[in-house]
């Protein structure tokens, strides 16, 4: 390669960036401003999915494990929260933690035990560990059964702003969503994250270096596990509900049909891709169309015939063009 | 007036996914005949018989073997056109014994060598049927892989680079094996790196390098031409 | 009669026999989950999916088209393994030379699909199916009631397991097989068509799939969830066996059915995530699965 295509390769890289952040900022200011124009509580189911994409994306894009579990995350935060929220009349804040506290536990402990494997079997044993919580959650008496957790008080949000007003509400998902969408590109820019795709592409070699991969992993893993929890948990409290719906493997199958759709191992992907499948979701609960064909469908095609997902994609064909 | 061409393999290319590894290898073999492709590593050799079998990705050209293009033809028909494949790798079975692997391949032709007759060619493999086939010694695995063709009925033989890492004493053995073979009828495509072997066999030798053939050298002319070869070979 | 750790024996023998049913549908499940990975490469997420769908075409058969037992036992498999051809042929066969994660990802696509679907048209709720006549009534032990159609389950499925092992293990067939498990290119060198070889594996296991879902449907009834429900438990039934050995996975799907229905017996509550304990604790005693090659 000479001088020429590698600064053409650079200033592709450079445009996709400022493409990338102006991209952002548009997002940024629509997401301001979106409440006066679309109904606040799907923004809010938007937002906490995009996090949980992120989130997942970090152990799928980034750590190159496909996990088949992520719902025991989502949904396990989601059941603590709403659980301490309405029964330990925990405030707001602290419902959240303990539903990411509890993520984060069992994020470690299922992280600990599926890295033991590689590939194809870390999917197939995240997915049975996820549905042991599954299980739980359908026999435990504090889960509700069926009916799951109804009727979670929202509360205050510093013990001064009533969460019950809806705008508010939105404001404070919006808030935590970019923090937990700033920790997840922190933490992808660290040398942590750096180290993360060197395991992706090379482990030997790592570990040739005196590193240990599956440390970086199980942290990833684990942090992943956390930032789904918080998801969850905003999720359960901004609906008033946690429910099995949140558990099930097919909710584990969403999050990575939305992190395939965007784009694995981009920042922007989860987010285009979770902001797609639920807008489609929405659109399709009315059309009377089977929705679980349809994300099937999707997930075929996109398997398919764009396995760098939209945003990849799209990515791809402008450094191709700046070439 | 010699024979016709057997094969004739005509601006052949091939590809590895994205790379262009062969560049137009053009020659010919000719009934009973024992060819050499020779020349450095990465010259596109192995590349040009998994070209005529069909196990590389995207290939052009053609070669033309009694009458039928090969490059037409779908990779599992080939052996039934009575060529056998000896890789370079050997390709034993681990999870299969001395003679199964022996038994493995269907027979395509009638004419095939009887157990009995591969024994006698190859008396390392004889009284070690049930030995797990990759526990044999390098050189008794080649014994192997070359005795399991000749059971199919093949007559043309790819032969990749049958003395590699082996000791000197089987390829001697193998190389005796080799001029039965020719004697019989056989015909064969050598791949070979070693020079001494090469010549102890073959009626021509195609020089390879970068893909494309760049000489054609008689096997009785070796000697006159050696400068030339080595420096093909870059000795 | 007396008792086992207070549970009464003919309870416990029941609950056993329960569990042999249940292993015996995991045995099927499994066994072809294996081939399909040994052969294929490829982690059949959909196989779940074409239980249910062995399922729904024997109940269709029975009550819309008039069909008998056993016709819909004979064709279900077929028709299942028909479906397999078209998906091997046409998706994928073209994520063979990628990541396992594709094929692993194309298949839980075509689950989703086929699961959607059918609850779409059907609705959740079960389909009966009844007996067939000659095998309904049942044999008394003396200890306990065999139902003979529970005998039939066991029976059928351990003689098919045993026949799929013995053809691969100890058939010409079956050598191409094993072999090209371990050079594809090689095999098909020596004239043997390869391609095909994989469409047939494929069929042949989602057909023993679908064989498992028509013989499942007069015990449990047939709901467009009954695939996703037991695919999982699958799963780790292969990730405890290892997918190195076809017997093994037979084996293991024995036992874990049998370890669910003693669970079942002493302690109710955890027999729907027995199987999974039992994964996790193998996972730490022996991370590569009880039967496996790979060290």
């Amino acid at each position: 390669m000479n001088g020429t295509t590698l600064s053409a390769t650079s200033a592709a890289a450079n445009s996709t960036r400022t493409l990338g952040l102006t991209l952002l900022v548009a997002v940024a200011a629509v997401m301001l401003l979106a409440p006066f124009a679309v109904y606040p509580l799907f923004l809010i189911k938007i937002l906490c999915f995009v996090l949980f994409a992120a989130a997942f994306n970090l152990v799928l894009g980034y750590a190159g494990l496909l996990s088949f579990g992520h719902a025991a995350f989502f949904g396990g935060g989601a059941y603590i929260a709403a659980h301490a929220a309405k029964v330990w009349n925990l405030p707001f804040e602290l419902a959240i933690l303990s539903g990411t506290a509890f993520a984060t536990l069992i994020g470690f402990i299922f992280g600990a035990i599926a890295i033991r494997r590689h590939g194809i079997y870390f999917a197939m044993i995240t997915l049975a560990l996820a549905q042991m919580i599954y299980f739980l959650a359908v026999q435990m008496p504090f889960t509700g059964g069926e009916d799951g957790i109804q009727a979670v008080p929202r509360g205050y949000l510093l013990g001064m702003i009533d969460l019950r007003n809806i705008t508010a509400m939105y404001y404070t998902v919006l808030g935590g969503t970019v923090i937990g969408l700033i920790i997840i590109w922190r933490a992808v820019n660290s040398p942590f994250g750096h180290t993360l795709s060197a395991i992706r592409e090379n482990e030997t070699r790592v570990t040739s270096l005196g590193l240990k991969p599956d440390r970086y992993k199980l942290i990833a893993f684990t942090l992943s596990a956390a930032l789904s929890g918080f998801a969850g948990s905003m999720k359960a409290l901004a609906f008033q509900l946690a429910s099995l719906v949140d558990v099930t493997w097919h909710m584990s199958g969403e999050v990575i049909l939305m992190t395939l759709l965007g784009g694995m191992g981009t920042l922007i992907g989860p987010i285009v891709g979770a902001t797609v499948v639920v807008g489609l979701e929405h659109f399709l609960s009315t059309s009377g169309l089977p929705i679980t064909f349809i994300i099937g469908l999707f997930f075929v095609i996109c398997v398919m015939m764009f396995r760098r997902g939209v945003f990849g994609e799209l990515k791809n064909l402008l450094e191709r063009r700046q070439r | 007036m010699p024979e016709p061409a057997l094969l004739n393999v005509s601006n052949l290319q091939a590809w590895y996914g994205e790379s262009h590894v062969l560049h137009g290898v053009t020659f010919d073999v000719r009934k009973g005949e024992v060819v050499t492709l020779i020349g450095r590593n990465g010259a596109g050799k192995t590349t040009t018989l998994r070209s005529l079998i069909g196990v590389v990705g995207k290939r052009a050209g053609s070669g033309t073997f009694k009458g039928v293009d090969l490059l037409k033809v779908a990779p599992h028909k080939v052996a039934r056109l009575g060529i056998g494949y000896v890789p370079e790798e050997r390709g034993i079975f681990s999870k299969l014994n001395v003679i199964e692997n022996l038994l493995f391949p269907p027979a395509w032709q009638s004419g095939g060598m009887s157990v009995n007759e591969i024994y006698s060619l190859f008396p390392n493999l004889k009284g070690r049927d049930s030995t797990p086939g990759t526990r044999l010694s390098g050189g008794e695995q080649q014994m192997l892989a070359i005795g399991r063709i000749l059971r199919t009925g093949a007559d043309f033989i790819l032969l990749d680079e049958p003395t590699e890492g082996i000791a000197p004493v089987i390829i001697e053995e193998i190389g005796a094996a080799l001029r039965i073979l020719k004697d019989r009828g056989m015909t064969i495509i050598l791949v070979e790196q070693n020079l001494r072997f090469a010549a102890s066999v073959a009626d021509r030798h195609f020089v390879l390098d970068q893909g494309k053939v760049v000489d054609e050298i008689a096997n009785h002319a070796l000697d006159a031409n050696m400068d030339r070869l080595n420096r093909y070979l870059g000795v | 009669m007396t008792d086992f750790l207070g549970v009464p024996i003919p309870v416990l023998l029941g609950q056993l026999l329960l569990g042999l049913i249940n292993g015996s549908f995991y045995a099927l499940l499994s066994l072809g989950l294996a081939i399909i990975f040994g052969m294929l490469n490829v982690i059949n997420f959909a196989h779940g999916a074409f239980y249910m769908l062995g399922g729904f075409v024997a109940w269709y058969l029975l009550s819309k088209m008039g069909l008998g037992y056993w016709w819909t036992l004979f064709a279900a498999p077929l028709l299942v393994g028909l479906a397999g051809v078209i998906i091997e042929k046409t998706l994928l066969k073209r994520l063979y030379r990628m990541d396992h994660l594709y094929s692993l990802l194309l298949t839980f696509g075509i689950a989703l699909m086929l699961e959607g679907l059918f609850r779409h048209i059907f609705g959740a709720a079960g389909k009966p199916y009844p007996v067939p006549a000659l095998l309904t009534g049942g044999i008394n032990l003396g200890f306990m009631f065999l139902p003979v159609y529970r005998a039939w389950v066991i029976a059928v499925s351990l003689a098919i397991c045993i026949l799929t092992w013995l053809a691969i293990e100890r058939t010409k067939l079956g050598g191409y097989l094993r072999a090209a498990t371990e050079n594809p290119a090689l095999v098909q060198a020596f004239g043997i068509n390869v391609p095909l070889m994989l469409t047939l594996t494929y069929a042949f296991c989602v057909g023993l799939a679908g064989f498992a879902g028509a013989l499942a449907a007069p015990l449990y009834q047939v709901s467009p969830g009954m695939g996703s429900s037991i695919i999982i438990v699958v799963f780790a039934v292969v990730v405890i066996g290892g997918m190195g050995s076809i017997g093994g996975a037979i084996v293991t799907a024995l036992a874990l059915g049998v370890i669910e229905g003693l669970t079942k017996t002493f302690y109710p509550a955890a027999s729907s995530i027995a199987v999974f304990v039992v994964m996790v604790l193998v996972i730490l005693i022996r991370p590569s699965g009880l039967f496996s090659r790979e060290a």
